[in-house]
């Protein structure tokens, strides 16, 4: 069985790569990039997709999304997370352990990554956490964890406040090479926060999170990794200040990266004026000056790649009083569209430089062979139509979360489809279903 | 003319110069209204209003009741504590079944800012803000500016300061939006950590000194101080408070000729006031009680014009 | 809406007339002022109102009273308008109880003005008597009111608009019959 992807831009930056050519994928497998010999030839056993006008890209990797399953599937599970992240372009996406039970021992762990199998459309790849319980105060057996299959370890949601416990968590991790999620939020800072502390919290009343809440624990966070040698990896950055002690920390060469997501990169804190809890985020929609720096930041590199945060949300969490409404954007299904239209057709992004942020540069944070078309490698791979204009209508998400805060925003650049292992699993605006 | 578009009243900081005149214009021929004998005119007869109040506040609320029944209104309590929110039944339903009851408007007091934002957006019926979390309490706002342009004459030039927890005041925010809009200077004076962060940024200026802060003011607005914020680490104690920011008698002199004193009480004497003052002269604080009620009875009677069908959305 | 003055029924010197007389009818028909008030209803019942009392006191040396009515809460139209009319105040600052009251209005039509009026005058007290003295009365009454003194009958159809001009508010002092400019 092959799969010829004819006629589009091939963008592949870990090859270096960005030119209008062909892929050819054998037995789930890509088997070459570039003029395909015999291409004229017998084509009999080949199905030939015209990808003109499309942008072909290794499958996308999202390295921070929330699939709820196992203990809140009414708000998520590892099927329709499954769905959302094919819908989107991801072909690969990491599960944050904060279900219920935690995935804090290889029992949930194996289960995650087993349901994801079963499942069977993206890659799914289960984090496990840093404390038991994510209660901040002791390790999970993270050898079992690494060995059910987890990828990095994570309390995201919430932040490992004892010094002690991070400094050890960072130290063990070094021993299976895996990455630690940081987190980062001074709990006693932020308290009762609602949104970022600035002008437009004392305008709107709001309870507000100081930038600092997130600084300072970045701050120690990186320190730590000096310390422990330890690979730190921070989630969701989302102020000026964070960057410049990230900056510096690299400059220093610890070993640290960070992720930032695409609404943190496209919205302002102005969009909380409405009381709409779809805005309410932790951590919070920063102002102008924090995003124009977080743009900055991306295009420079000093930002490693693009993550979601995916938080799908049942709409009761969402249709209330922002004050009682659960943070979190349900993002996997936008989050490709608003990269291309507030980021790359904008210009504040190279194409190239986008796809890695989506690919090379999440692969090369978890250590594993993917983000790239390299021949021999699985054939995941995404393919973007630039130029298709739709306008963001929750109602059609795959996700059960239908908060996102851009309904009825229009964007242009959109999935166009995606490939697994070779397998078609989204086309035409629709999820491809194995047959169980 | 001005409230032609207008649905809800939600706050200040949205409102019109204009509207905001009309509603104290009107509000002069109500006071007239609540000193009469019979106190009762038919101007909102078979008009329903409703009062929910997440959040105690005897006062606001019988305020609006009295407002809405000198107008003849037909007006009802939600009693929140006995109503089927302690069953956990969401906003969104309990307005909704509000709502079929048919009253034509709802004032609501709730410790979230935004939420009569939210009910708004999803009834029918107009929505007059009674004080939503940390953001905004229009009515109180108004009341305190009729009350100092019937003292004064104008609110135009005037120097006003406001005195105590800035931070968590929706009095604060709605006096600065409403007073702002009449070229008034308005001073915020508290200790820092109750200030809300970029406050100058609103136009007025801040003063950690009281003397200094009310020096030469025409109206000194006292906020209540809540122990709660002493809790959280805001201030040492009600002692210090007092000591810094209590005001005296000696204050007032401060203060330019004729400076009057404004609190939304309930007053917490021997904290943010001293007893001298709160029963001086120059406290309107019981003619501000009397005010409410008018400047209600205005926005009621302004509110209810036209049909409901015409504004909502 | 632009209007235009078809008719002048009644000019500057006809006015005067007009209420000179009606002083004088009020006069008489109370045996005196003793124990009368004049209420203008607002707007253009006031001016009208202090001019009567000013030709009372000039025919009879006893100046009565002169309140205020603003009868805008007391409409049976404002669930139906668009937008509430401007609430203005009501300054009658004597007790009307058992006097005699001369609602002042400077035209009567279907007669709901003057029902609010009465409504509005019997919250503020219990007059002895009320009476109603318009400048000109047009007909069309919806309600079974009649006015006990009028400057003017003035037949019209219900597509007419009558003007009272007086100084005080239009800088004018005339009745018109108006019509819209097509």
């Amino acid at each position: 069985m092959r799969l010829l992807l004819k006629g589009g831009r091939v963008v592949d930056p870990a090859n270096r790569i960005n030119t209008v050519t062909c892929v050819l994928v054998e037995d789930g497998k890509i088997a070459a990039v570039g003029a395909i010999p015999g291409e004229e030839g017998d084509t009999s056993d080949t199905e030939v997709i015209d990808c003109t006008g499309k942008i072909v890209c290794p499958g996308f990797i999202d390295l921070h999304a929330h699939l709820r399953e196992p203990g809140y599937e009414y708000k998520e599970d590892i099927l329709t997370g499954s769905r959302a992240a094919a819908a989107g372009g991801f072909t690969t996406i990491c599960a944050m352990p904060n279900t219920n039970p935690v995935v804090d021992n290889g029992a949930v762990a194996g289960y995650v990554a087993r349901r994801a199998r079963e499942v069977g459309i993206v890659n799914v790849l289960p984090i496990g956490s840093i404390t038991k319980g994510q209660a901040g105060e002791e390790l999970s057996e993270m050898a079992e964890l690494v060995q059910a299959g987890c990828v990095a370890v994570s309390d995201d949601g919430k932040s490992v406040m004892k010094s002690d416990i991070m400094r050890h968590a960072l130290d063990y991790a070094r021993m299976f090479d895996i990455p630690v999620f940081s987190h980062c939020e001074d709990i006693n800072l932020s308290a009762d926060g609602e949104m970022h502390e600035g002008f437009r919290s004392t305008v709107y009343g709001l309870q507000g999170i100081p930038a600092e809440a997130e600084e300072i624990m970045i701050s120690r966070d990186a320190m730590l990794a000096k310390l422990t040698g330890g690979r730190l990896h921070i989630c969701h950055v989302s102020t000026m200040g964070s960057l410049e002690i990230i900056r510096r920390a690299k400059a220093e060469g610890i070993r640290i990266t960070c992720e930032a997501t695409p609404h943190h990169l496209t919205l302002t804190d102005e969009a909380v004026g409405s009381y709409d809890a779809v805005k309410k985020v932790n951590p919070p929609l920063r102002s102008e000056e924090h995003v124009a720096a977080l743009r900055e930041a991306v295009a420079s590199g000093l930002i490693d790649c693009i993550a979601t945060d995916h938080a799908p949300h049942h709409i009761e969490s969402k249709d209330c009083e922002y004050g009682n409404a659960a943070f979190g954007i349900s993002g996997l299904e936008t989050a490709v569209a608003l990269v291309m239209d507030r980021l790359v057709h904008t210009e504040v992004l190279q194409l190239s430089k986008a796809v890695a942020l989506l690919t090379s540069a999440p692969a090369r944070i978890l250590g594993i062979e993917k983000g790239t078309l390299t021949p021999r490698r699985a054939a995941d791979i995404t393919i973007i139509d630039p130029d298709e204009v739709r306008t963001v209508d929750p109602r059609r998400f795959y996700s059960k979360g239908k908060n996102p805060p851009y309904k009825g925003m229009q964007l242009r650049g959109w999935p166009w489809m995606t490939l697994v292992a070779g397998r078609i699993v989204f086309k035409e605006g629709s999820v491809m279903e194995m047959k169980l | 003319m001005n409230f032609e578009k207008r649905k809800d009243l939600l706050g200040l900081k949205d409102m019109s110069r204009e509207e905001i005149e009309l509603i104290l214009d009107t509000a002069v021929p109500m006071k007239d209204v609540i000193r009469r004998e019979i106190k009762k005119v038919p101007a909102l007869r078979g008009k329903g209003m409703i009062t929910v109040f997440y959040e105690n506040s005897t006062r606001t609320r019988t305020s609006f009741e009295l407002a809405g029944k000198y107008l003849s209104a037909d007006t009802s309590n939600l009693a929140v504590s006995t109503s089927s929110v302690q069953k956990g039944e969401s906003l969104k339903d309990t307005i909704q079944t509000i709502e079929m009851m048919g009253p034509d408007i709802l004032v609501m007091r709730h410790s979230m800012s935004g939420a009569p934002h939210y009910v708004a957006r999803n009834t029918r019926m107009r929505v007059i803000n009674a004080g939503d979390g940390t953001n905004e309490h229009p009515t109180q706002a108004l009341l305190d500016m009729f009350s100092i342009r019937e003292r004064k004459g104008t609110l135009e030039g005037l120097k006003v300061a406001i005195v105590g927890d800035i931070l968590h005041s929706r009095v604060a925010r709605s006096n600065i939006y409403g007073l702002s809009k009449f070229g008034c200077e308005v001073r915020v004076v508290g200790p820092s950590t109750l200030m809300p962060p970029e406050i100058e940024r609103l136009g007025v200026r801040q003063y950690f000194d009281l003397k200094e802060g009310i020096s030469g003011v025409d109206v000194i607005n006292v906020l209540r101080i809540q122990r709660e914020r002493q809790h959280a680490g805001l201030f040492p104690s009600l002692e210090e408070y007092a000591e810094l920011y209590m005001l005296r008698p000696e204050h007032l002199e401060l203060a330019g000729d004729g400076a009057i004193l404004l609190h939304p009480g309930p007053m917490n004497r021997g904290i943010e006031i001293s007893t001298e003052l709160a029963e001086g002269p120059n406290t309107l604080v019981n003619e501000q009680v009397t005010n409410g009620v008018a400047v209600r009875m205005a926005l009621l009677f302004l509110m209810m014009g036209g049909r409901r069908d015409e504004i909502a959305a | 809406m632009q209007l235009r003055d078809k008719i002048v029924i009644m000019d500057e010197m006809d006015m005067k007339r007009a209420l000179t007389r009606i002083s004088h009818e009020i006069i008489e028909a109370n045996k005196g002022v003793e124990g009368v008030a004049l209420v203008g209803i607002r707007r253009r019942g006031c001016p009208l109102a202090y001019r009567l009392a000013d030709q009372i006191e000039a025919i009879e040396g006893t100046r009565p009273p002169v309140g205020l009515l603003d009868i805008t809460l007391y409409r049976d139209d404002l669930t139906t308008l668009g937008t509430q009319p401007e609430v203005h105040r009501t300054e009658v600052y004597f007790d009307i109880t058992n006097l005699t009251v001369v609602l002042v209005d400077d035209v009567i039509y279907t007669g709901r003005t003057v029902r609010a009026a009465m409504d509005a005058l019997m919250d503020l007290g219990r007059p002895r008597r009320i009476q109603l003295a318009v400048l000109i009365d047009r007909g069309h009454r919806e309600l079974p009111i009649k006015p006990d003194f009028v400057g003017k009958n003035v037949p019209t159809s219900r597509e007419e608009i009558i003007s009272v001009m007086v100084e005080e508010i239009d800088n004018d002092n005339k009745v018109v019959i108006q019509e819209l400019m097509s």
